[in-house]
């Protein structure tokens, strides 16, 4: 193909959106901002691109690989398109509001990677969520979890399935183990796989005891619905504290959830999805036909440390343009033709032109000559000098 | 339902008992059968006959639910979105290099690799701190040695036979390749319990 015809082509991964699925897309933002809003969530919004720095700041190396960078012509330095927002929100309220209430932020705004994502195969995500800052305890977890299910609810989705799980399980098996980094990262490969015979591989190559073994072994298999965490408990009834507060915050999370959710639930403690910046309880949203997580959320308290203050942290995010495509309920719309003006009172068709519009009515005014009629452009009424007056006729 | 992705030949071979001991078989004979989706004796479970190397690529978006593929397909395909819960411990072969019986190898510039496998490849020779170039090929890698195209090769070895009767021999083991059931990560969560039967039922007929 010559440079010519490939010359409109958008790059791989970006896409853009034509008028009737970003009318949806646009209803879906607002109405996903103002539920953030009645539940106290304040709107921020980042920069588009900031310093490398402080973009990649307490975060793990994948968001570096997934950062476009340039070079930044007033000071030398290098500055970065963002790859996630959640890291600047984090920032803002470490560095730029300094409460030290519990603060609830929420963002909308486009995020570019380098490479595309596995499923959707898109390298700009429009990601939208809400972090609560400054409350370690397990009910700001619950309040980020029920948004969460707010949002798919708003979102028209409702096959949805939930998968939980609690990266202080692994950690504390770890901080028992004091496995040499090589080895626990071969572990955590095998685990990330479930590959139970890899799993007992690296374990058989280890001078753990017995007991720890075992827990690492079984860890694979404590998942499925709720009632697994009973078994999880006698499996792991003798690990370490980390492991013990894991267990109670899922039991937590588990009898305070709406009945309706439970059985949607699918308990998986070997999840390990974000273990470099994750810390406490993760869950995400789950699709039939749809190969990965739609939105999930989580804990996250050190990646303010970065900034110079460490605050409990807990949120979720979500691709807005992977949201579209469950929108799939008829757009209803109303739009008034009013053609060019060849009897009746002009001054007053103004006047009616201009009421309408304040009313939130879709005015649209026939420019002199133009091609197409009134259904060529999707109108569905028209203005017509009826008795002395413009009336709003159906076509 | 729950769709299985298999490829034909020694893989679907010898996972068919498998299957007939976890109460799956096929309405068809596979390897008569000309369809692409085969039917089976349970209305819900249906067997998608498709390449070797396409078995990660279904299943990772979902329209497979699980898959029997190749350890040596999956290192290649590189992805850490499929989970590979159970070692089927069939079409069990080594990947290895392989080159010319005693040949001495060119010290002035890079080794050529030629293989299909370019990701492990790369990985393989990176570990042992080593600049090779590589060739990308589909099919019939021993050849290339010999006519030189290539100075060694890396594929899989079953019995070396082949290499053998080309008057090459191995020279560095990669890794031992056995097949791996595949599962996708958003099926294993949303339809666990059927899965995660179906993945107990194949560990008994392993063992």
């Amino acid at each position: 193909m010559s440079i010519y015809a490939n010359r409109w082509l958008l790059p791989e991964g970006i896409h853009e959106l034509l008028p009737n699925r970003a009318q949806r897309l646009e209803e879906l933002r607002r109405k996903l901002l103002e539920l953030y809003q009645v539940w106290g969530y304040e709107l921020v919004f980042p920069p588009f691109i900031e310093f490398l720095d402080s973009l990649l700041s307490g975060t793990g190396a994948d968001l570096d690989l997934q950062t476009f960078k340039l070079t930044d012509q007033l000071t030398g330095r290098m500055m970065g398109v963002r790859a996630d927002i959640t890291p600047q929100v984090a920032r803002i309220d470490a560095h730029q509001l300094q409460r030290e209430e519990p603060t609830r932020l929420c963002y909308s705004g486009t995020v570019l990677h380098t490479k595309p994502d596995g499923f959707s195969r898109t390298r700009a995500q429009l990601q939208t969520g809400a972090e609560l800052y400054g409350y370690a305890g397990i009910s700001a977890d619950m309040e980020i979890f029920s948004l969460m299910l707010e949002t798919l609810r708003i979102s028209n989705i409702a096959n949805f399935s939930i998968d939980m799980g609690h990266v202080g399980i692994y950690r504390g098996l770890m901080e028992e183990a004091k496995l040499p980094k090589e080895t626990e990262q071969k572990l955590f490969d095998a685990l990330q796989i479930k590959s139970t015979s890899d799993i007992s591989q690296v374990l058989n190559q280890t001078t753990l005891s017995n007991d720890l073994k075992e827990m690492l072994e079984n860890l694979v298999h404590l998942q499925g619905d709720s009632f697994i965490l009973d078994h999880a408990k006698k499996i792991l009834k003798n690990a370490n504290q980390t492991v013990q507060n894991a267990l109670q915050d899922l039991e937590f999370m588990l009898e305070n959830m709406p009945s309706f959710v439970t059985e949607k639930l699918h308990l998986d403690l070997a999840e390990l999805s974000g273990y470099s910046y994750h810390t406490g309880l993760i869950f995400a949203g789950y699709v039939p036909q749809h190969g990965a997580a739609l939105i999930r959320g989580g804990r996250y308290d050190h990646v303010g440390e970065a900034f110079g203050r460490a605050r409990p942290a807990t949120g979720f995010s979500t691709d807005l343009m992977a949201l579209l495509d469950f929108q799939t309920q008829p757009i209803e719309f109303k739009r008034i033709f009013a053609s060019e003006i060849k009897e009746g009172d002009p001054v007053q068709l103004a006047q009616q032109i201009l009421t309408l519009r304040s009313q939130g009515e879709t005015v649209i005014c026939e420019l002199p000559q133009q091609v197409g009629d009134a259904k060529a452009l999707n109108c569905t009424h028209q203005l017509v000098w009826q008795n002395q007056a413009w009336a709003v006729v159906p076509l | 339902m729950l769709k299985i992705a298999l490829s034909k030949g020694r893989i679907l071979e010898e996972t068919l008992p498998l299957l007939a001991h976890a109460g799956i078989i096929p309405v068809d004979d596979p390897n008569k059968s000309r369809k692409l989706i085969l039917d089976t004796n349970l209305d819900d479970v249906k067997l998608v006959i498709i390449r070797a190397a396409d078995v990660p690529t279904y299943v990772e978006y979902g329209a497979a639910d699980v898959g029997i593929s190749g350890k040596d397909v999956l290192m290649e395909h590189d992805s850490s979105e499929l989970y590979e819960p159970l070692d089927l411990k069939i079409a069990k072969c080594r990947l290895m290099v392989a080159g010319k019986v005693n040949e001495q190898l060119p010290t002035h510039r890079r080794l050529r690799i030629a293989t299909k496998f370019v990701k492990i490849t790369q990985r393989f020779f990176a570990q042992q701190a080593q600049q090779v170039e590589i060739i990308k090929l589909y099919g019939s890698m021993e050849l290339a040695p010999l006519v030189g195209l290539a100075d060694q090769i890396v594929d899989v070895v079953d019995t070396g036979n082949t290499l053998r009767a080309n008057g090459l021999e191995p020279k560095a083991h990669i890794a031992d390749i056995s097949s791996r059931l595949v599962v996708n990560k958003a099926a294993f969560k949303t339809n666990h319990a059927k899965i995660q039967q179906l993945i107990q039922k194949l560990a008994e007929a392993v063992r």
